[in-house]
């Protein structure tokens, strides 16, 4: 649906996006996730012909966005990432000029824009409808811009942001509504926020300084991101020393860190890649005597790895920084 | 076509829930008011539109901009071009559709001037055939103006600064030519009549079908539209 090759972006002398390549294939729910400034809101405009790439393809619905950009546009529903709407206009009242701007038919319009309030939630208040856009709530004016973007029923949605400046209740709901047009849409959406984005989307593309640092469903890049395995056991019945050292013994242990209180010791185990000791910790537990409470694994997070990636980045940018002083 | 009709019916509805347009409109009608009742609308006088005509056409040079400043510019710093240009419309489309819609809104402000012409129809009789040309000569002189100022709106999110820019470029042609005619050397001065706004109006405030001046201002329009999209098309390249 679409695909991306070696697509780069200059804003002058800044290089926002850095020779990127990905394809979504149809029905998928994309996740572009990454820090502040990755270009992830650079490539999304690129994609919706906002504005040309410095170099590299960019293709929706096997339109290119170049040549054929007015139909790669009739294939998109885009909402930006402040989601500009004018607000001296009535809600009803901007729905339908965007209805007529997506060039469907006068007889359809009034259809179309109930259709979308309703699965916008924006039938609800009775006057909902009359207000104007200005003195909407966020929340309310991210609802008419996902309606805007759903008018023309478009088989590509890019949603810059969609959850970003709404309550928890309102970033469950979005969520489901994103899940639910992912059955009939391909959805490519933006976030900072990784948990978001990790139960919504079916594969991610975390980018960050305008290069892709990892893709994939979100359940493999777990996997590959698990780094060591380490395991948290709490135990009694020893001296804090003879624990650790009958720990350390066992083979793929690599190292030991104890903290005794209340004479319980607490013993994180960081093993080989991997490993899970947990069964031998607790054989020994019970071979022993010794009295265990608690015995878990711990597995790194996409958090970590995404918290991770963001700090690589600003690594790599004081450097850029001290490099160019 | 659909979309070009779509986005002018916004821009006209947009001035009936702007103050600007209100006040613009006001001021305009006062100042062309108070011009008709002081200098023209006088007991002993011929009655004649010529010197109403040729009021209105310079207080244009002020209201254009102020009436075109907010329909590129706004868009810009509000974000909604963002939307606007990522719907399938050509930017010729959003062009002529913005014109469109403040040309239809000028329409309704010189309609207000028709009031003047009543008065005068019933104290005196006035020429009807300098009417019909003079009100001619208002409408492509506003087109040729509002295009100016469509332009200068596609240069800066900035309202202010396109209201001023386009009326720097209006008072080029409408009043520093003028000053050239008058007192710039041999080449200059042809050349300036040539470029000069008020010449050609005030044919058709004299009551004369002038076809050089249909050229003019249909031509200045044709032109400033279209370097207004070429300025839209260009900001995709920054
Ligand atoms: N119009 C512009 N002119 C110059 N530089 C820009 C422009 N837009 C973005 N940039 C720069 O390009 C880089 C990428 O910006 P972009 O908006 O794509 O990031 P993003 O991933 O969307 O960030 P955020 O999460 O903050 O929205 C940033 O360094 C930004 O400063
Ligand atoms: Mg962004």
């Amino acid at each position: 649906m679409i695909e991306v090759e070696n697509l780069t972006k200059w804003y002058g002398p800044v290089c926002a996006v850095d020779n990127i390549s990905f394809r979504v294939e149809k029905g998928m729910i994309v996740g572009f996730l990454g820090p502040n400034g990755a270009g992830k809101s650079t490539t999304m405009k690129i994609l919706t012909c906002y504005m040309p790439a410095t170099s590299g393809r960019a293709s929706v619905a096997g339109y290119d966005v170049l040549s054929d950009s007015m139909n790669v546009r009739r294939n998109i529903g885009y909402m930006p990432e402040s989601v500009p709407l004018y607000p001296e206009m009535r809600v009803r009242e901007l729905l339908m000029f965007r209805a007529a701007l997506r060039d469907i038919p006068r007889r359809q319009r009034r259809s179309a824009v109930d259709r979308v309030a309703e699965r916008c939630w924006l039938s609800r208040p009775e006057d909902m409808m009359r207000r104007r856009v200005g003195e909407l709530s966020r929340g309310y004016r991210q609802r008419v811009g996902l309606a805007e973007v759903l008018l023309h029923n478009p088989p590509v949605l890019v949603l810059d942001e969609p959850t970003i400046g709404l309550d928890p209740a309102q970033i469950r709901a979005m969520r489901e509504l994103i899940r639910d047009l992912g059955a009939e849409h391909t959805v490519i959406l933006s976030s900072h926020i990784l948990a978001q984005v990790e139960q919504t989307c079916n594969h991610l593309i975390i980018i960050a300084s305008g290069r892709i640092a990892a893709a994939g469903a979100p359940a493999e890049l777990r996997q590959r991101v698990v780094g060591p395995s380490r395991i948290i056991a709490e135990l009694r019945g020893a001296e804090e020393a003879t624990l650790v050292e009958t720990i350390r013994a066992l083979p793929g242990v690599r190292d030991v860190q104890p903290s005794t209180s209340d004479g319980w010791t607490r013993l994180a185990v960081g093993g080989d890649q991997q490993v899970d000791l947990r069964t031998e910790v607790s054989a020994l537990a019970a071979a022993r005597g010794w009295q265990l409470r608690e015995l878990r694994r711990e597995v790194g997070s996409l958090e970590d790895f995404f918290v991770q990636i963001t700090y690589e980045q600003n690594v790599r940018w004081m450097e850029r920084m001290t490099k160019s002083a | 076509m659909h979309q070009t009709l779509a986005v002018a019916r916004r821009e006209l509805a947009g001035y009936f829930y702007s103050p600007v347009a209100y006040v613009v409109g006001a001021l305009f009608l006062l100042a062309s008011g108070l011009w008709f009742f002081y200098r023209i609308f006088i007991p002993g006088n011929e009655a004649s539109l010529r010197p109403l005509f040729e009021a209105m056409a310079y207080i244009m040079v002020f209201a254009t901009p102020l009436l075109t400043m907010r329909l590129v510019s706004d868009e810009i710093r509000s974000g909604t071009i963002e939307t606007l240009m990522t719907s399938p419309v050509t930017d010729a489309a959003v062009v002529t559709g913005k014109f469109l819609g403040v040309m239809a809104f000028y329409l309704v402000l010189l309609a207000g001037t028709v009031v003047f012409l009543a008065i005068m129809a019933v104290y005196g009789q006035p020429d009807l055939g300098v009417a019909a040309t003079g009100y001619l000569g208002m409408v492509l002189l506003g087109a040729a103006y509002l295009s100016v100022g469509l332009f200068a709106s596609t240069l800066t999110p900035h309202q202010l600064v396109a209201a001023i820019v386009g009326t720097a470029i209006l008072a080029i042609f409408a009043i520093m030519m003028q000053v050239l005619v008058a007192n710039a050397g041999e080449p200059w001065n042809y050349l300036a009549a040539k470029l000069n706004a008020m010449t050609y109006f005030r044919d058709f405030s004299r009551g004369m079908f002038d076809t050089r001046g249909v050229v003019f201002f249909l031509t200045a329009t044709g032109l400033f539209l279209f370097l207004s999209v070429k300025t839209l098309e260009s900001r995709r390249w920054r």
